[in-house]
């Protein structure tokens, strides 16, 4: 499969939120507002498509069934959990250096996006598709998109209906679920889009 | 030495007392971690258009909870403040690993159908939850008897929303068809919105508001 197949994919068809769950907790907590849904999506983004391709190497050349006479595909999880919590790190490192601006606007948000399911849920996809090295880049920017796209929808919602009288017991949490389901129903009807005619 | 031991005698505990119990029933219903502290929904619902995933899943979630909650309860007084996320995180992969290979050797079809969802017990939210807000400030026993009951009350939520997609989306329960055929042949259809990714957050939202407006207290007043 081509490139921009696999990012429109991830990112419309099969988003990672609406129909793997992957990230609810983080997405269902900073919806509240758009500016900080959009601070965190940023993040996200960025992360996936650094973690993903490092990720690939680590599972391509490290964790195969026979390196130095050893078996370590049992290692997996706890690479991968390792190798985002210390990118994340990184990442943040690098960006409070260069760009104090971008730090402060995603400061908070970076540490919270170790514990994101979107981010070992992408690297575990890769494993269980066996993406190569360009689909694993691309599944890592469209997931991240798709993400940044479904939390930035749902805050701008959330702003609009604290205007509207909600039932006392569904208000926040209820409706929540129920607008993200419902979102989840309109994406559904991107599935006619067929990739493979628009990539050429 | 031995002054010491005598000026602060032993407060026993009881092994099973009242307040034990209630750390494993407050979290089915008061302190639900899905519906109440809004923890760990993420990839797990993806399992729920069918009950016997769900169990298995459930089954897992509380084995991971409750040892992660009994060991970093044991280490609690060694972990350095700074690095606790990433000694946490290994104590976790390492329980998750144990259940994927059991998985792997005693039921593959389960395990190929559950796939990537049993890695993502790693990042669910109640277990690394559990281990800040609870094992690391109490004693181990406690702390194993929280994890099962945050476990269970995740579970129940799981296999509650597992049973109600699989018998309006399939017809069935754990794989047997509850719908005679003369249902269908009388005109009812199954619905196959409910098998979709969607209606596992539709019914989780209707789930929250039904539990809410029973127990007013809920009630989230932002």
């Amino acid at each position: 499969m081509d490139f921009i197949n696999i990012v429109i994919k991830t990112a419309f068809i099969e988003n990672l939120v609406l129909s793997y769950f992957f990230g609810m907790c983080s997405y269902l907590a900073v919806s509240k507002t758009v500016k900080t849904a959009f601070g965190l999506g940023m993040a996200v983004i960025f992360v996936l498509a650094i973690t993903m391709p490092i990720n690939w190497m680590i599972n391509e050349y490290l964790l195969t069934e026979d390196i130095m006479g050893m078996d370590l595909t049992f290692l997996r999880f706890i690479m991968f959990i390792a190798v985002i919590a210390s990118m994340v790190q990184l990442v943040e490192m690098v960006i409070e250096k260069f760009s104090p601006a971008l730090y402060t606007a995603l400061g908070i948000f970076l540490p919270l996006i170790t514990v994101n399911c979107a981010i070992l849920g992408g690297s575990l996809f890769m494993v269980s598709r066996e993406y190569n090295m360009m689909e694993t880049v691309a599944f890592g920017i469209g997931g991240g998109f798709g993400w940044f796209l479904a939390v930035v929808a749902l805050a701008a919602i959330r702003e609009k209906i604290r205007y509207s009288n909600v039932p006392p017991a569904l208000r926040g949490l209820g409706m929540a679920f129920i607008l993200t389901g419902l979102m989840g129903i309109a994406f559904m009807s991107l599935m006619g889009i067929d990739p493979a005619a628009l990539g050429q | 030495m031995a002054d010491t031991a005598t000026a602060t005698p032993q407060v026993k505990e009881p092994l099973f007392g009242k307040k034990e119990r209630k750390l494993i029933t407050d979290p089915l219903n008061d302190n639900n971690p899905i519906t109440v502290q809004v923890l760990g929904i993420c990839s797990a619902l993806a399992v729920t258009t069918q009950v016997y995933p769900s169990v298995v899943m459930s089954i897992a979630v509380v084995f991971v909870c409750a040892f992660s909650n009994l060991t970093t309860s044991l280490v609690r007084n060694h972990i350095p403040k700074q690095i606790r996320m990433i000694v946490q995180l290994v104590i976790i992969a390492t329980l998750v690993t144990i259940v994927e290979l059991v998985l792997k050797a005693f039921s593959y079809p389960v395990y190929k159908q559950l796939s990537v969802f049993i890695g993502l017990i790693i990042t669910n939210c109640i277990i690394m939850g559990r281990l800040e807000a609870f094992a690391l400030a109490n004693k181990p026993w406690r702390s194993f008897l929280d994890g099962i009951g945050n476990g269970l009350g995740y579970g129940a939520i799981l296999i509650l929303v597992a049973v109600i997609r699989e018998i309006t989306g399939k017809g069935a329960i754990g794989g047997f068809a509850i719908f005679p055929q003369s249902f269908y042949d009388a005109g009812y259809f199954n619905n196959n919105l409910m098998v979709l990714p969607a209606s596992a957050l539709l019914v989780i939202g209707v789930l929250i508001w039904i539990q809410r407006s029973m127990y007013p207290k809920l009630v989230d007043v932002s």
